[in-house]
């Protein structure tokens, strides 16, 4: 055996081998890196207290920012986690307590079938079904798209976070008489809680910078507007409208507004992580 | 189940006339209202699939019923004569997805083959959560550093290259005036973005294979290497496929980032070096600007192909994805 292990050419091969995935984990992660130095540098010098509190103004006036599309895409986020997130939470509590159910066989592929949905496709969809009947844009209508974008993440991850609930709390609390559904809002829920929050954020993270279903749906705005019922700014929107313009000043806001989302978007991200860490690593245990 | 033989036990299945204070012994009312609020939820996903395709297919029937199977075979797009062909667009998705794939595969089964076999442990965590980051840029900063970024890097560099110190220009694929915003633009850009999703598969996929593949690959004299090759990797084979047509599912459909870069020219152009369109880009453009129904429906037609397709690939790599997880269970 010492002579085959001792095979030089085997030796080799294994070497080179081992040395490209090397150089697959470095390529691999360059990209990131090569984007968010650019991001840094070209955005931070767009950034200023007026970039945040101001509205956009045209082109050659000085001073423009993206306050209402911070805004909008607050608002339209948040129509999203009132549409996706309790219909998510409850399908996934539906997997959870019925693994092996036909339906939830079913309803578990469907849902990863809807998650690699083109998100361009969610957008004509609401705006025939939102748009076409209102008759306007809307921050319902983009709201809608991304609501219905967010539930298969929520799905997922609330049945993944359920399902590792220790079955002893549970028989411990149908043993004193706890029902069913008691015991899902009282014991199971409350311990999973930390989990689904991470289902919660991740999605969110996901659909805070989407900007295909919102073309057609929330569709932007350059004034104030927080109402619902009319169309309504949202940042990736806005960051796309001055990247494809000819002008610089609007490349920089560009820049600018990108920093700002992936900001958001990192943040949200590292939160979920936190908390998966903290609080629901303790609750399991 | 467990809760159900409680239930049981109360005799309210049983129709025994006793009303045990609620949450105390049975509450088989709540119980059920509970019971058909979940199973109600969990209807709403299947629902809103299918929704979505009822909706897509009624909005494109006028486009289809007019242009039929002529749809897809057709380079025609002319709003002002009323003709409809979503040839070229269907060519680029195929082709910038398939650059990408080209590109990303052997990156991606590179890096979760270190992540999961060959990196120090200490190197793991965070190589693993930089590759995962590259998920979470929204697709519209991929694009924003695409065109400012990527395109003249490429348009400088990577073009130049291949066309004249390759020599590869004598082929028609790397031919012809270099653009910047190109179908190779695309495919680069879609690989990046698809990347993090074959490799987080892969990895995963590789580090359920049983321990015991490993070690007897091992205790029969193998390298690292040869054990990877012939005991880990053909046992994670199907799982793999089914992680890189899951990134090819979001190749197809990735709007924005090929939107910006990939120069929106509806024509097929053999030279990789040219401009062109994808399904999602004609609808991305066009879509609020169409000029009459049955433009609009047209273009809901090309939302309903590429719905259509990326449902397809989807559940074949689900249930590839599936099956390998499955048998090794």
């Amino acid at each position: 055996m010492s002579e085959f292990r001792s095979s030089p050419r085997r030796r080799v091969v294994n070497a080179i081998m081992t040395g490209l995935t090397w150089v697959a984990a470095v390529v691999a992660t360059l990209p990131l890196l090569f984007i968010l130095v650019y991001l840094l540098q070209k955005g931070a010098s767009s950034l200023s207290l007026g970039f945040f509190t101001h509205l956009p103004t045209p082109v050659g006036v000085a001073g423009g920012g993206v306050a209402n599309a911070i805004v909008g895409t607050l608002v339209v986020v948040g129509i999203a986690s009132a549409f996706g997130v309790p219909i998510g939470i409850g399908a996934g509590i539906y997997l959870a307590e019925k693994k092996g159910a036909p339906l939830a066989v079913g309803v578990r592929f469907l849902a990863d079938v809807l998650n690699g949905l083109p998100s361009i496709v969610m957008g004509i969809f609401a705006w025939e079904l939102v748009v076409v009947p209102m008759g306007h844009f809307s921050a319902l209508a983009g709201g809608f798209a991304l609501g219905a974008m967010m539930i298969p993440t929520v799905t997922r991850t609330t049945e993944e976070m359920v399902r590792v609930v220790p079955t002893s709390l549970r028989e411990a609390a149908l043993a004193l008489g706890y029902t069913q559904w008691r015991t899902a809002l009282r014991i199971v829920l409350p311990t999973a809680l930390a989990g689904i929050l991470t289902g919660i954020l991740v999605a969110l993270a996901r659909i805070a910078g989407e900007t295909a279903p919102l073309l057609f749906t929330a569709f932007g705005n350059n004034f104030w507007s927080v109402s619902l019922n009319e169309p309504i700014a949202a940042l990736p929107l806005q960051i796309f409208n001055y990247a494809i313009s000819p002008y610089d000043e609007w490349h920089a806001q560009a820049w600018g507004g990108a920093l700002v989302l992936i900001a958001l978007v990192l943040i949200i991200s590292l939160v979920s992580r936190a908390v998966t860490r903290s609080g629901f690593a303790r609750a399991v245990d | 189940m467990v809760g159900d033989s409680l239930a049981g036990s109360t005799g309210v299945e049983a129709g025994v006339p006793v009303h045990p204070p609620e949450g105390i012994y049975g509450g088989g009312v709540g119980d059920r209202v509970y019971s058909a609020l979940i199973t109600l939820f969990a209807l709403a996903v299947p629902a809103l699939l299918l929704v979505i395709f009822a909706v897509i297919t009624v909005a494109a029937w006028p486009a289809l019923r007019t242009f039929g199977f002529e749809f897809l075979t057709s380079s025609e797009w002319d709003p002002v004569a009323g003709h409809f062909g979503a040839a070229p667009a269907l060519y680029g998705t195929l082709v910038s997805s398939a650059i990408a794939l080209i590109l990303a595969t052997p990156l991606a089964l590179g890096v979760a083959i270190f992540l999961s076999e060959l990196a120090p442990h200490w190197l793991r965590r965070p190589v693993a959560f930089l590759v995962d980051l590259l998920a979470a840029i929204p697709s519209v900063v991929y694009g924003l550093w695409g065109i400012f970024v990527m395109i003249p890097l490429l348009r400088t560099h990577v073009m130049p290259f291949l066309r004249d110190t390759l020599h590869l220009g004598a082929t028609p694929l790397f031919s012809g005036p270099m653009y910047g915003p190109s179908m190779l633009a695309a495919g680069v850009i879609l690989a990046i973005m698809i990347l993090p999703y074959i490799s987080a598969v892969s990895r995963e996929v590789l580090m359920a294979v049983p321990r015991s593949q490993r070690e007897a690959a091992l205790a029969l004299g193998a390298t690292r290497w040869e054990m990877l090759w012939g005991a880990v990797i053909p046992f994670a084979k199907s799982g793999i496929a089914g992680g890189v047509i899951l990134g090819l599912g979001r190749a197809l459909g990735e709007t924005m980032a090929v939107t910006m870069v990939i120069g929106n020219r509806h024509e097929i152009a053999a030279s990789l070096f040219a401009p062109g369109y994808t399904m999602a880009s004609l609808i991305a453009n066009q879509f609020t600007e169409a000029t009459g129904d049955l433009q609009l429906s047209a273009l809901m037609a090309v939302g309903f192909v590429l719905f259509v397709v990326t449902l397809i690939v989807n559940a074949g790599a689900r249930w590839l994805v599936w099956r390998t997880s499955r048998g090794m269970a």
